[in-house]
């Protein structure tokens, strides 16, 4: 275990800055999410420090140690694919046991840690087969396993769950949170699913064009987006974002209010709503619309703006009708409308 | 089999076609008829004739067959030459198997880098294959002449040659074909001049099939580099190695080309292989019969160690 120190690192391919001056401290013991789209340079800032790809400058530190130009196998990290890369002609046993294996360790430790690591992810039972024969869900616990047989120094994961369906993403999200609570292993996960990343990380980088745009605790990350960029990455469905009065407002579709249902403060920010659109998720109704008067951000017509609000609640919202809706002051964020970024007087 | 009949073009066609289309068996043996057609001539009615020439005292020179039973066969086992010729045929065929497995194993390893002009290397590589083989074996024939060996040329210039405290003697040339042991070397050599392009490019496939993924997987796992090779690549991709071995196998074990053109069996016997034999005996020497029955003792070898082949590729298969 020791923490990680990334100091200005770029990497680039041919005229392609896939990681532009990146820096990062990550404690011993943190799980560290770096979120993104694709092609935001997520993949490339752990392979570089993975040793997988070459930094063309910058620095990268596990522990106290400069680890730039050393290969892979000299780093001691383990790391967890997207297609989890298991060994195919190797047996689940042979598979976890091979990191060991490349560093001598002798037999009855081996088996011991065999042993431990399989039972840590529950497979034991599952020694003895090769991976075709295993579901995508066992597939995955054989790699984390193998990743977690020695005791590696950091700890990366590229998408883990992204091969997962929707119903065992859940359950190995939570499973992975709690592992990391066990063996508190400094841990970089990358994704581009920002639930994942909400629920997941202690911290959350969000990162466009190679460059981190924001970095901190989810929550934070979620009320206070440090620009558009991250605004309209984080939420499910995303921020809203309009422009209002000369400057670029932000909320959350779960904070835009119905008037009558909901009281307004006397600050809250009143707009009228006009909805276009209705979708009831069971447990949500989302409301898709938009704000007459405003010019609404560039995400295409008439669907601008979505509020979210429990589907038990009873309403007169009707669709194609212009309704009064509020957002509470402390829930909008100001944007300066040119440069994106947060605008310096903020009510918090 | 499909109920449905295949879409053809509205248009006037004969009762008899129409027919025909409806019927797919008729169908399906029209279609396979050339293929079987084929295979019977050109294997299947030689080796017919080879088991019936080798059963009887046939020579090129009378019109009579004689029934001899296994004799031709019997006899042989007796003979020192075809004994010579077997266990030729052994060490030509495992020579040229492991030398070309492992060069070919190498190179591809080599191409699969990226470095400065790797397409004239890979051009160069596949050369000797795209060459005509009795061109290409002239060439060797010149490679390996007595007086005017470009390899031994080498080797004097370097000083390993012709001078009184050289390494490999003081006589000015080696004599490749002249010497028993250097002109199996120089068989050897020759097959995996030949083979070797083939084999790179089936391993340098095998290797391109590898995920990435996997490879980085093992190199994060600290595997070193033979860690990799050997535990990770190679079984990765022994399937395809299987069938490298397998194509090497069947095309050097009956080849006679080389030692025709090289060193017509020689010096002494020294080099015939069972298919040289069989071509020197039956149809240079006349005794056909007996020639048959070398050439057949090549057929449970091929049929077992391919029949072996196949069956570790299917069970070393992954998915």
């Amino acid at each position: 275990m020791a923490k990680l120190t990334v100091r200005d690192l770029h990497t680039t391919f041919g005229s392609v800055k896939a990681v532009d001056g990146v820096s990062l401290d990550v404690r011993d013991g943190e799980f560290l999410v770096l979120l993104g789209a694709s092609g935001s340079g997520k993949t490339t800032l752990m392979r570089t420090i993975a040793g997988l790809e070459k930094s063309s400058s910058g620095e990268v530190m596990i522990g106290d140690r400069v680890v730039n130009g050393l290969p892979p196998n000299d780093r001691n990290i383990a790391m967890v694919f997207q297609s989890y890369a298991l060994y195919p002609h190797k047996t689940v046993a042979r598979n976890i046991s091979f990191p060991l294996e490349a560093v001598r360790t002798d037999k009855a430790k081996t088996k011991e840690r065999v042993e431990w690591a399989a039972n840590l992810f529950g497979i034991g039972h599952l020694l003895d087969r090769k991976p075709r024969m295993l579901s995508g869900g066992e597939r995955q616990r054989v790699a984390l396993a193998r990743a977690l047989v020695r005791e590696p120094n950091l700890f990366l994961l590229d998408e883990p769950l992204s091969n997962l369906d929707a119903k065992l993403r859940h359950q190995a999200r939570h499973e992975l949170k709690k592992l990391h609570h066990r063996i508190g292993i400094t841990t970089i996960y990358v994704t581009h699913d920002q639930v994942e990343a909400m629920g997941l990380g202690e911290r959350v980088a969000v990162m466009n064009f190679g460059k981190i745009e924001q970095i901190g605790q989810p929550s934070d990350i979620y009320r206070e987006p440090a620009n558009t960029f991250v605004a309209r990455f984080m939420g499910s469905p995303a921020m809203n974002l309009i422009n209002h009065g000369g400057e670029t407002l932000g909320f959350h579709p779960e904070n835009l209010l119905p008037v009558g249902e909901f009281q307004p403060d006397p600050d809250s920010l009143r707009l009228r709503f006009l909805v276009s659109g209705l979708e009831d998720l069971g447990a949500d109704l989302l409301l898709y619309g938009s704000i007459p008067g405003s010019d609404t951000s560039p995400m295409g017509e008439g669907v601008d703006v979505i509020a979210k609000l429990p589907a038990r609640l009873v309403t007169s919202i009707e669709v194609d009708k212009e309704a009064d809706f509020f957002v509470r002051e402390r829930y909008v964020n100001r944007f300066d409308p040119v440069t994106g970024q947060r605008s310096a007087s903020v009510a918090a | 089999m499909s109920s449905s009949t295949p879409v053809l073009p509205r248009q006037r066609r004969s009762a008899a076609e129409r027919a025909y289309a409806r019927n797919e068996t008729l169908l399906a043996i029209g279609m396979i008829a050339p293929a079987v057609l084929f295979i019977v001539l050109l294997v299947g009615v030689p080796f017919g004739l080879a088991i019936y020439y080798s059963l009887h005292d046939v020579t090129t020179g009378g019109t009579t067959a004689r029934w001899v039973g296994l004799q031709h066969f019997a006899d042989l086992l007796t003979d020192r030459n075809f004994r010579q010729a077997l266990g030729n045929t052994i060490l030509f065929t495992g020579g040229t198997l492991v030398t070309t497995l492992v060069l070919g194993t190498i190179l591809a390893e080599l191409l699969m880098r990226d470095f400065r002009g790797k397409w004239i290397v890979r051009f160069l590589v596949l050369l000797p294959w795209t060459a005509p083989v009795a061109l290409g074996l002239i060439g060797w024939l010149w490679m390996f002449d007595s007086v005017f060996s470009p390899i031994d040329w080498l080797l004097r210039q370097v000083g390993l040659l012709g001078s009184r405290d050289a390494a490999l003697g003081i006589m000015p040339n080696l004599y490749w074909l002249g010497d028993k042991v250097l002109a199996k070397v120089s068989i050897i050599l020759v097959n995996v001049w030949r083979i070797l392009p083939l084999a790179t490019v089936i391993v340098l496939a095998g290797l391109n099939s590898v995920p990435r993924d996997v490879i980085e997987q093992a190199r994060v796992d600290r595997a070193g580099y033979f860690r990799r090779l050997f535990q990770v690549i190679l079984p990765m991709i022994s399937p395809i190695l299987m069938i490298a071995i397998l194509f090497t196998f069947i095309f050097t074990i009956a080849d006679m080309i080389p030692i025709f053109i090289l060193t017509r069996g020689g010096p002494a016997n020294s080099t015939n292989t069972l298919a040289s034999l069989a071509f020197f005996t039956g149809i240079l020497g006349g005794n056909l019969g007996r020639g048959a029955a070398i050439a057949l003792y090549l057929l449970p070898v091929l049929g077992g160690v391919s029949a072996v082949l196949l069956r570790l590729i299917r069970r070393s298969e992954v998915t």
